[in-house]
């Protein structure tokens, strides 16, 4: 099944800290982007010749710009906090894919051009001069990132890792150097509106297509609009929601909750995308022109509101960035926040009583739920600290029987990545994927064998993409991944009159 | 007045002044550069205060990383707060004996102090150690790691020495630091141990600019940590990042 060992899971979870095995994924890299997916975004085709001082310049222009990188570069003392906390050093045992020394690869240049110490001492510090074999650590260490910030909850000085390698592949884009994958899916964002490249008829087909579906299932008349001027809320929500597996069973879950609140929506063909890969470049501009289609789409629209869908990097970007992008909303409905996620507006209506859930309908299954890291540890739902905990799995207990949280090092904000986050859900990373997931998979292993879950939910796009193609490599069943509003597609009662 | 007396006294002129205008540049360069988007780890506070609360929990009681590593939060903690008091005690070194209330205090902090010096010491050997015994610890290590350690053993070792085995003249070495305050110079007791421990300080004040021991300024800066959580409530925008607004097309 694979060209690589498979980790042997561990039955105490969160516990095990590996041997070192230095240079175990020095051999795994994602593709490198091409002109065409690197013109278009501003960045020169391929690596330019005078790499090295563009690389350096560029590095001076983001410790200008990012307090971030200025302090973290700085304040680092090497304690090892962190080292045994992120998820790809627990899967690869590669002693680079530690936090700190990731940080490494990059503060060592900085020491070496940006600091008095490093200019004087040089190696004593820990300063070395950038070469290509440099460069081409950076490419393949920042690029074993998923930039899950679980590191930063563990720092005594709140160092986030993800900073540094956003940072990084900034630096190495604006030489010419960036990953296809990323590179590619923004251009298709910019030219047809989503990370999938799906064309506003195809899109306008899947969703009649999943109007006609929910008919034939329920009998209800459940719409699935596009373009709508007028509707009340325009949902943004991953395109991977129109037609992945467990993704739609949740977008045909939050169809099923406005009809039954009676709130019209849209989505727009034009912002037909939640995601921003724009974060995982660490590309203030691409996030910046991603974000605003969203607000060009409301105005468009005329929409009142605006409701995310599940997906977590996105729900960071919408969270803590889209006041500062595409804000201020002074043109939508003051009475709700902008933007809210749509386990916000699930979860109020379950405590309102505007919709109504038969847990009987998800008989049989006993949940657990996967954090998401961005959702976890970079955002927030409903009004107070950890409503980003409590809200998912409150909205999961009123849809099934039995609910049972895995071990408490790897969830709320001690959430481990699902090993395919922050851009590296590409297939030619698959080896590192498989290994990264190791410390969630030993932790819902824990909960199969000792509780009896059946299913975990998760509220992320990629989540789900990524554990549904991992969970088989550790022998687990790849639909035992299902959305959280999926749950409440089930559960819910079409219908029904209200209070 | 003796050779070794101008010598420790430009030395700690020099030091006084890397120390305060190196890290004030540095803290000046955290000021100035913007944290153009909130990052702050979640769960954070939803207010400003709330977030100055938490950066004072991470600075005095070390909050994350308690929740990281229980031994490595003991050994800093002897570390750090056995060094604390050890400065708390040194403050007579400093202020006359005149000026109340202050010096009653000094001298109340004087038994602590004293002891604190071997958690201070034990606490730099257990991290010292981390660094060799521990294999991931010992990858992450440059030399400048163990070096700093060193140093801070340096001066811990021979100042512990000076109140526990052999003890100098303290009331020539506060003569000689109120001299330097007030610009009428005093001779230095010419101790051997006096003038390792003396000379360690100055290295440490005057390396602090330019090495890790930006931590201690660097807390406060941490954006993931001084951040409230209300990007919905508040737009938050950089000075640099103003002009864009005018570039949206709507």
């Amino acid at each position: 099944m694979a060209d690589f060992q498979i980790p042997v899971l561990s039955d105490e979870p969160a516990e095990f800290v590996p041997e070192l095995q230095p240079g175990t994924m020095a051999h795994l890299r994602p593709f490198v982007a091409k002109p065409d997916h690197n013109v278009p975004l501003g960045f020169p085709g391929e690596l330019v010749d005078d790499w090295k001082d563009k690389a350096i310049g560029r590095m001076g222009d983001l410790l200008n710009r990012y307090r971030s990188l200025r302090v973290y570069l700085d304040s680092c003392v090497k304690c090892g906090s962190c080292a045994d906390k992120c998820h790809y050093f627990l899967g690869t045992n590669d002693p680079k894919n530690m936090p700190v020394a990731r940080q490494d690869l990059l503060r060592s240049v900085y020491r070496r051009y940006f600091t008095t110490s490093g200019k004087l001492f040089g190696p004593l510090v820990g300063a070395r001069d950038l070469t290509q074999e440099v460069l081409e650590e950076w490419y393949t260490y920042f690029h074993q990132c998923s930039q899950c910030r679980r590191c930063s909850v563990f720092c005594p000085y709140g160092i986030d890792t993800a900073e540094i390698s956003m940072a990084a592949r900034d630096i190495m884009d604006h030489v010419g150097y960036g990953m296809k994958y990323c590179n590619e899916i923004i251009t298709k964002v910019h030219k047809i509106g989503n990370n999938l490249g799906l064309p506003g008829p195809a899109l306008q087909d899947t969703l009649d297509g999943l109007e006609e579906d929910v008919k034939d299932g329920t009998g209800h008349d459940v719409k699935f609009p596009m373009d709508v001027k007028g509707a009340e809320v325009l949902l943004v929500t991953p395109s991977a929601d129109f037609f992945a597996e467990p993704h739609v069973d949740g977008l045909i879950g939050y169809a099923k909750v406005f009809h039954q609140a009676g709130v019209s929506w849209t989505v727009s063909s034009y912002a037909s995308e939640a995601g921003n890969f724009g974060m995982f470049i660490g590309s203030y501009e691409q996030m910046f022109k991603i974000s605003n289609r969203i607000r060009k789409a409301a105005l468009e629209l005329g929409v009142k509101r605006i409701v995310f869908g599940e997906c977590g990097h996105a729900w960071r970007v919408a969270y803590s960035f889209l006041n500062t992008y595409a804000g201020p909303w002074d043109f939508l409905d003051p009475r709700y926040p902008v933007p809210q996620h749509i386990l916000e507006f699930t979860n109020d209506l379950i405590r309102n009583g505007g919709i109504r859930l038969d847990k009987d309908a998800n008989s049989g299954m006993v949940l657990t739920v996967h954090d998401s890291c961005n959702v976890a540890r970079a955002s927030r739902m409903g009004n107070v600290p950890g409503g980003q905990f409590s809200v998912p799995r409150d909205v999961i207990r009123a849809c099934v029987p039995k609910f049972v949280d895995m071990h408490p090092d790897t969830i709320h904000d001690k959430t481990f990545c699902c090993g395919g986050g922050g851009g590296l859900l590409t297939d030619d990373l698959m080896e590192l994927r498989v290994k990264g997931a190791k410390p969630r998979m030993e932790a819902l292993k824990q909960v199969i064998e000792q509780q009896g879950v059946t299913h975990m939910a998760a509220m992320c796009a990629i989540c789900k993409s990524q554990f549904t193609k991992v969970l088989p490599y550790y022998g687990m069943k790849m639909d035992m991944i299902v959305s959280v509003h999926g749950l409440v597609s089930n559960a819910i009662q079409l219908g029904v009159n209200k209070d | 007045m003796s050779v070794v007396t101008n010598i420790y006294a430009v030395l700690f002129y020099v030091a006084t002044l890397v120390l305060v205008l190196g890290v004030g540049a540095k803290v000046a360069s955290y000021a100035r550069t913007p944290a153009p988007l909130k990052i702050p780890t979640m769960p954070a506070p939803l207010t400003k205060a709330g977030a100055a609360f938490r950066v004072g929990r991470e600075v005095v009681i070390f909050e994350s990383l308690f929740r990281s590593d229980k031994w490595l939060w003991l050994f800093a903690a002897m570390f750090h707060f056995g060094l604390l008091l050890v400065l708390l005690r040194h403050a007579r070194y400093f202020v006359s004996s005149d000026f109340e209330p202050l010096w009653t205090l000094i001298v109340l902090v004087q038994p602590f102090g004293k002891y604190a010096a071997f958690a201070m010491v034990a606490g730099l050997l257990a991290l010292l150690g981390r660094r060799f015994v521990l294999a991931r610890v010992r990858y992450i290590t440059q030399p400048s790691d163990v070096l700093m350690l060193l140093l801070l053993l340096g001066i811990g070792v021979t100042g512990a020495c000076m109140t526990f085995v052999t003890h100098t003249d303290v009331v020539g070495v506060k003569s000689f630091f109120m001299g330097l305050m007030t610009l009428r110079w005093q001779p230095l007791p010419a101790d051997p141990i006096l003038l390792v421990h003396l000379a360690c300080v100055a290295v440490l004040m005057m390396v602090f600019p330019i090495s890790k021991l930006l931590h201690v300024p660097g807390i406060f800066f941490s954006p993931t940590r001084n951040q409230a959580d209300d990007s919905r409530e508040r737009r938050h925008l950089a000075p640099w990042a103003v002009r864009m607004d005018a570039e949206r097309t709507n």
